[in-house]
């Protein structure tokens, strides 16, 4: 058997593969992004990014409707999207078996919020597994995938950052080559929700759940690890791990199914301890239950519902044994992420900002036009919200006011739930102004394709949407078209489309810089001549990681080897003291 | 007493760390050990500050190294290694390179770059290693292999045979680039 290091992400597009899937359907998520995209190196199954989670859930259901064994993976506020699917599939359940994956973000690495998505497992009726490592995430799927046929149910996977990032060894199997061949077949009963068909399945529903706690009773993905006996620990997922390493002689019982859980199996387990802890990350999950079978259980008041466990955090919760942190004082300057140089999203906030616009945002690099210096994000709440929110904030506004609200918006979010915003923007006459940041790319989750690029997942070419027409049918009269490069033409457009009293979009055209196939010809990096730089500070306000100030000379200077050239600096120079490299 | 070493890689998005902690984790899988690493992708890698936790031993539970348990703090700029001091274990090793990049309010003139820390760091932990990490990976001919050149001073520091080291680059680096990162790994296994 062969041995390899996997992230987590990784062993769960293996499993997939083991398990004979052929369908997997995604939108790109942080810490969820690369299961998707490591199925594209597995020939059998045809792996497609959706423009939305709940498209891509749909495309699952699809396929699994079919007959074959289905993908579907998204972060944890993608199943918000995804949700309304979702629950009714849940009442009917499968033909060929559906995995739907979702990456919780406690700590909110790369997030909007903190959800806890096993919340959603008890909300639907949809089983859980939650895997603690890589390998327990590649055979967590293909077991998911032979438990959604043998209940006739989808699955959830649940990960979490630290799962889906982490790598740890990991044994690979063969894929499973005896599934039936998928098939059209009609089961109106089963697969035709009207009320009168939806109202017999959920009590097939309702039965699937307690014929699958009894079921897990029995199986090895729920364990006890017998330690010295005193104190008993009930855990999953990751923090099974610190349980481990910060309290080794406890007496464990690990969860892999946490939705339903192996009630009498926990009954039988708490029975030998006086003392007996939940250890869980984010909501009292397990905790609540257990207690609710009235089990005295030691959890949240000894552990945080915020933020993401450590060992140290845990040792901290429990024994009260305080853990050293990273140094966060105030002389060590911090370091937060930035906008890459040469992104062509930066000149537009500068504008943005020196325009006073209020702006309300959305999700995606550009997210970072909110840190200073260019400070110009004013609202963040989820995919798509910035064109909504545009237009209820416009609604209270006075007419002074209403003129300075812009919505900014990437291409890829635009496209998964902007472009019902600006339908309703047209329909019900909001003078609001959009900006519609198109680089081409789902840029911030490491550059994924879209219906906007052209290309698919596989990397073959497709028809690319025609952004300009698009918002034109739906019925912007007004849309302009320019390069965010140009700053004297940012600048003016800007300004006119905001002072216009009908709504209009602004579509800014330059690819992410990062997009080999899309880069830019071959630019020289620029110099400050510093007999030229007065040290006024104008191109500071841009904020490109490659402008340091020296402080020494009061001037400007420019790293040359991050610099690539894209003479935005250049125009804020009122002195021409920026010059390109021979 | 558990037997686990534990890596803590720290620098700037951009120079190479994630790869740095994949050849390392390889060679001490190819050594037969259990090995874990973790790191947090997305918004960090924009620029921001990066750290991979690598751990290795007999039995490996978390990925993520005990607070206060690193032993060995290997970073690739200066600031960003006394960020994570606190996180080493009483007599800890520091590999550092010696490099200053510059955080936003820095390149902003609206804060200074700290003064003096390979002498805050060494007094700190006195088996700290600076190494000149750009120098010598001009001298092996690409400023990129800034990476290779630290993970040969690490080579020595840590006890798995060289040959393994050289196996895990030729399995790792693209193949138009190994000649250079072989180069870089030696220039930076001899430099101190």
């Amino acid at each position: 058997m062969q041995k390899v290091i996997l992230s987590g992400n990784e062993a769960i597009a293996r499993g997939a593969y083991e398990a004979g899937v052929l369908v997997a359907s995604a939108y790109p998520g942080t810490p969820s992004t690369e299961i998707l995209e490591n199925t594209t190196q597995y020939k059998e199954i045809d792996a497609s990014w959706a423009p939305n989670e709940k498209v891509a859930l749909e495309v699952g259901i699809g396929s699994c409707f079919g007959g074959a064994r289905s993908l579907v993976t998204m972060k944890h506020v993608g199943v918000n999207v995804a949700a309304d699917p979702l629950f009714t599939l849940s009442y009917t359940g499968v033909r060929g078996g559906l995995v739907l994956v979702v990456a919780d973000d406690p700590e909110l690495h790369s997030s909007q919020n903190e959800q806890d998505s096993r919340n959603y497992a008890k909300f639907s009726k949809v089983p859980m597994f939650e895997p603690a490592d890589s390998q327990e995430a590649l055979e967590f799927t293909k077991l998911g995938f032979d438990a959604s046929e043998q209940f006739d149910t989808p699955i959830f996977l649940r990960s979490t950052t630290r799962i889906s990032h982490s790598k740890s060894i990991v044994t690979l199997g063969d894929r499973k080559q005896d599934l039936p061949a998928p098939s059209l077949e009609r089961n109106a009963a089963k697969l035709v929700m009207l009320p009168g068909n939806a109202r017999k399945r959920h009590y097939d529903v309702e039965q699937r759940l307690l014929d699958m706690e009894d079921w897990a009773c029995n199986q090895s993905f729920n364990r006890i690890e017998k330690g010295t006996g005193k104190v008993g620990v009930i855990t999953a997922g990751v923090s099974y791990q610190y349980v481990k390493e910060v309290m080794p002689d406890a007496d464990v019982l690990k969860i892999g199914l946490v939705y339903p859980l192996p009630k009498q199996m926990i009954r039988d387990f708490a029975a030998n301890y006086e003392t007996l802890y939940v250890v869980e990350e984010l909501d009292p999950f397990i905790e609540e239950q257990v207690k609710a079978m009235g089990i005295n259980v030691i959890g949240k008041e000894k552990i945080s519902i915020c933020g993401e466990l450590t060992p140290g955090r845990l040792q901290q919760g429990l024994f009260d044994k305080a853990a050293p942190t990273e140094d966060n004082s105030p002389e060590l300057p911090p370091r937060p992420p930035n906008m890459c140089p040469g992104c062509p999203h930066r000149g537009v906030f500068m504008e943005l900002n020196r325009a006073k616009a209020y702006v309300t945002g959305d999700i995606g690099c550009y997210t970072l036009g909110f840190l200073p210096p260019l400070s110009a994000m004013d609202t963040c709440v989820c995919m798509g919200a910035s064109i909504g929110n545009a237009t209820g904030i416009s609604k209270v506004l006075s007419e002074e006011d209403q003129r300075k609200v812009v919505a900014v918006i990437g291409d890829s979010t635009f496209l998964h739930t902007g472009i019902n915003g600006l339908m309703d923007m047209v329909y019900n006459q909001s003078a609001s102004t959009v900006i519609i940041l198109d680089n081409r790319i789902t840029a911030m989750t490491g550059r994924q394709e879209n219906p906007t690029s052209g290309y698919m997942l596989n990397d073959l070419e497709t028809y690319r949407i025609d952004m300009e027409q698009l918002c034109k049918v739906v019925g912007v009269k007004h849309v302009k078209i320019l390069d965010p490069y140009d700053i004297k033409l940012t600048r003016k457009t800007i300004r006119e489309e905001m002072a216009r009293t009908e709504t209009s979009v602004i579509i800014t055209t330059r690819p992410c810089m990062l997009v080999p196939r899309d880069n830019m010809d071959k630019r020289m990096p620029l110099y400050v001549e510093h007999d030229k730089c007065t040290g006024c500070k104008a191109c500071l306000r841009l904020g490109c990681p490659a402008i340091t100030w020296d402080e020494e000379n009061k001037k400007s200077n420019i790293d040359k080897i991050i610099c690539v050239g894209c003479k935005v600096c250049q125009q804020t120079c009122g002195f021409d003291a920026f010059l390109e490299c021979e | 007493m558990s037997d686990v070493k534990n890596i803590l890689l720290a620098g700037v998005g951009g120079q190479g760390i994630l790869l740095a902690s994949e050849v390392l984790s390889e060679v001490m899988m190819m050594d037969g050990k259990d090995v874990k690493k973790n790191e947090i992708h997305g918004m960090s890698q924009r620029g921001g500050s990066v750290t991979s936790h690598v751990r290795y031993g007999e039995k490996v539970y978390s990925s993520i190294i005990p607070e206060g348990e690193v032993d060995i703090l290997f970073s690739f700029e200066l600031l960003e290694t006394c960020r994570y001091l606190p996180l080493l274990r009483e007599n800890g090793q520091v590999i550092v390179n010696n490099l200053k990049i510059a955080p936003p309010s820095v390149a902003l003139g609206k804060q200074a770059y700290p003064e003096n820390l390979t002498e805050e760091i060494s007094k700190q932990f006195p088996a700290t290693t600076v190494v000149n990490g750009l120098d010598l990976a001009l001298e092996a001919g690409n400023p990129k292999t800034v990476n290779t050149v630290l993970l040969g001073a690490l080579s020595i520091m840590l006890d798995v045979d060289y040959e393994l080291w050289i196996k895990a680059l030729n399995k790792m680096v693209p193949a138009r680039l190994l000649d250079i990162n072989l180069k870089a790994f030696e220039l930076g296994r001899n430099a101190n």
